[in-house]
Parts: C-alpha cells; sequence; structure tokens
C-alpha cells in the first residue's frame, strides 16, 4: 500500500483477508459503519476473522471484537449479512456494552471466495 | 463482500485511485465509485454523495428516502514529504509510515540521503525545488523542512505555499523563522499565506532527543489534520525545535 512495507503491513487489513481467502480459509469482515458519541475506533475501521478465530484489525478498543467474532461465525456459515448494534441502549440485547459509553453500528459479513 | 469488488478496491488502492465502496445495508448490494466511474446500481444522488465524501475522505451511512448505504472511502495513504535527510528524519520516518503516511525524503546532498540511512523510503536527490514540483503536493501531503539550511529549505517552501498542503512546518528557532519569514515576505509571500508554516515546527512537548522533535512534530500534523487546534501552542516558550 505504501513503499514503506516494512512498516505498513500492519495496516493492510484487507489484504491479509484476501490473502486468507487466496489459502482457502473462510473469511468474514466487520466495519465499523457508525458512530454515536465516544467510540474508540472510527467509521470505516474493520476486523476481520476466518473460521479459527485468526484476526486482524478492530472495531473498538477490544470491548466488542468477542460478540462481534461470535456473530462473524455464524455469517461465515450462512453468507447472510448482518448489522450489529452496541452500546449502552442494546447492552442486553448483546450481552456487551462500551466501556467508554459510546454506541456503534458494525456490518458483519463473508468475504466471497 | 463479493471477491470482484474486493479485487477491485485492492486494485484501486494499489494505482493510489481514490474508491468508494457503498453498500446497500438493506441488502448487501455493492456498489463501486470513482470521480469518473460508477459499477452498480446507484441512483445519481448517491452517486453525488459518494464522490462528495469520497472527496473529504469521510466514510458513513447515508439515509435517502428510506434506504440506508454504507460509503465507504478508499483514498489513498497521506503522504509526508520531508525535505532534509537528517538526523531527526530518520525518527520521523518510521513514525510517519506507522501512521499511515506515504514518506517520500528529498536531500540533493549524496552524504544524507543514502539507502543505508533510509532503507525501505522513497529518495529523491533532486534540487527541492524540483523534486516538490514533481511531488504536486495535494491537500493530502504535509511538507516538514528539517535542513536549516535555507538554500534547501527555502526552494521547497515556495512550491509548499503555492500547494494545498495540509500542513508545511519548519525546524529551526525563532530567531531562524522569524528570518525566513523575512526572506519569503520580499520574495512575494503575503502574511496570510505565510502563516501556514508551522514554525518552530512542533508541539512543546520539551522535546530534546531526534526521535522526541519527531514525535512533537507528528503530534502537531496529526491536530492540523484533523483540525484541531494545536495543544499548548499558544505557549511562547520551549517550542520542539528550538535548535
Amino acid at each position: 500500500m505504501t513503499e514503506n512495507t516494512a512498516f505498513a503491513s500492519v495496516d493492510d487489513i484487507l489484504g491479509t483477508a484476501g490473502t486468507w481467502l487466496d489459502e482457502g480459509r473462510k473469511v468474514a469482515v466487520a466495519t465499523v459503519v457508525k458512530t454515536w458519541g465516544s467510540s474508540p475506533r472510527p467509521v470505516g475501521s474493520r476486523l476481520v476473522v476466518d473460521a479459527d478465530g485468526a484476526m486482524v484489525g478492530s472495531v473498538s478498543g477490544g470491548c466488542i471484537e468477542g460478540a462481534v467474532i461470535r456473530e462473524a461465525f455464524e455469517v461465515m456459515e450462512s453468507g447472510a449479512p448482518r448489522m450489529l448494534d452496541f452500546g449502552v441502549s442494546n447492552e442486553e440485547a448483546w450481552d456487551v456494552g462500551l466501556a467508554c459509553g459510546g454506541n456503534v453500528q458494525v456490518w458483519v459479513e463473508r468475504l466471497e471466495g | 463482500m463479493k471477491r470482484a469488488t474486493f479485487d477491485a478496491i485492492q486494485t484501486a488502492r494499489a494505482g493510489k485511485i481514490p474508491i468508494a465502496l457503498v453498500v446497500n445495508l438493506s441488502d448487501g448490494a455493492e456498489a463501486l465509485v470513482t470521480a469518473t466511474t460508477v459499477d452498480g446500481a446507484l441512483s445519481d444522488e448517491i452517486v453525488a454523495e459518494a464522490r462528495a465524501r469520497l472527496r473529504d475522505s469521510k466514510s458513513g451511512v447515508v439515509e435517502r428516502g428510506g434506504g440506508r448505504w454504507f460509503v465507504d472511502c478508499h483514498n489513498p495513504p497521506l503522504r509526508v514529504i520531508v525535505v532534509g535527510a537528517v538526523h531527526i528524519t530518520q525518527t520521523l520516518v518510521p513514525m510517519a509510515a506507522v501512521a499511515g503516511y506515504e514518506v517520500v525524503v528529498i536531500d540533493p546532498r549524496a552524504s544524507f540521503a543514502t539507502q543505508e540511512r533510509f532503507p525501505n523510503v522513497q529518495l529523491m536527490d533532486d534540487w527541492p525545488d524540483e523534486a516538490m514540483e514533481a511531488l504536486a503536493p495535494d491537500r493530502r501531503t504535509a511538507v516538514i523542512t528539517l535542513t536549516h539550511d535555507p538554500k534547501l529549505d527555502d526552494p521547497a517552501l515556495h512550491v509548499a505555499l503555492r500547494s494545498e498542503a495540509f500542513y508545511i512546518a519548519c525546524l529551526g528557532s525563532r530567531r531562524t523563522h522569524a528570518s525566513r519569514l523575512d526572506r519569503l515576505r520580499a520574495e512575494g509571500f503575503d502574511d496570510d499565506t505565510l502563516a501556514r508554516i508551522h514554525g518552530p515546527a512542533g508541539l512543546p512537548i520539551g522535546a530534546v532527543s531526534p526521535a522526541e522533535i519527531a514525535l512533537s512534530v507528528l503530534a502537531e500534523m496529526t491536530a492540523v489534520l484533523h483540525e484541531v487546534p494545536p495543544p499548548m501552542k499558544s505557549a511562547n516558550t520551549n517550542t520542539a525545535s528550538a535548535a
């Protein structure tokens, strides 16, 4: 992505997703599409997950990754994308909340081979 | 995400072409928008919105007539042009790269701009004004001069000040900076234009070592990028680069 390949690799999350898919792994991509209030990662941030739970990137400071990964496993199988809402108001629905008090919407989809 | 969509995004990124992925959040349908092309079924209104967001690098959800779309902007990396392959540059380059910048270093002095001192970096040994003209700074570009040498810094500044570079900064003491401004004023730059220069470069965090000075400059550049008033900059003493 840049000439500075020695430093840039951690940021090439989509590139990692493609590599995993090429290796025959099932891959789901979670993307922050909306945030309200304080949230640690901006819109467009991504978390890529495979069927073994290997992951790169992030959609929060670590508060919701576990729940997103669980949803990602289902999306990997079904192929049906879904929107996840996290935040104080949905704490019970998703059994997680954001410690920072923010709200985020995360779009989870399968990367189709 | 379809493989074809994914591949198109990666190809655009590799070619440094700004591209927006537009996802219909009701059915997952994907479309791709660049400044000149549209691949997918989108109304003109959504295409225009996607292009506006791409220009501003503002990913987000668009709601129109009951529908919802996620516009996901993929712009080429921000770029920082550093004039002067000096000791500070050696730490500034990897820090800026980790922060997501593409880095170019300009220094016509052969013993400074060596691959040994700067591995994995684009080095240019042209005279700074020629190198800068070739690089054509845009509004996603920062320009930092670190040589302390007017022969090298000033020609680069001439090009930077006529560009839309979002951050222009010069290392040097207040006295050095005052004489720099005097020279540029004599060369026809007005005060509004000269006010774009952050000098002395960096936030006043008491930086001493090259790495600390690089950190203070990168911090100021970040504040300017996100349009946050650089904290502490009103303090009139103890700037990072009081060299």
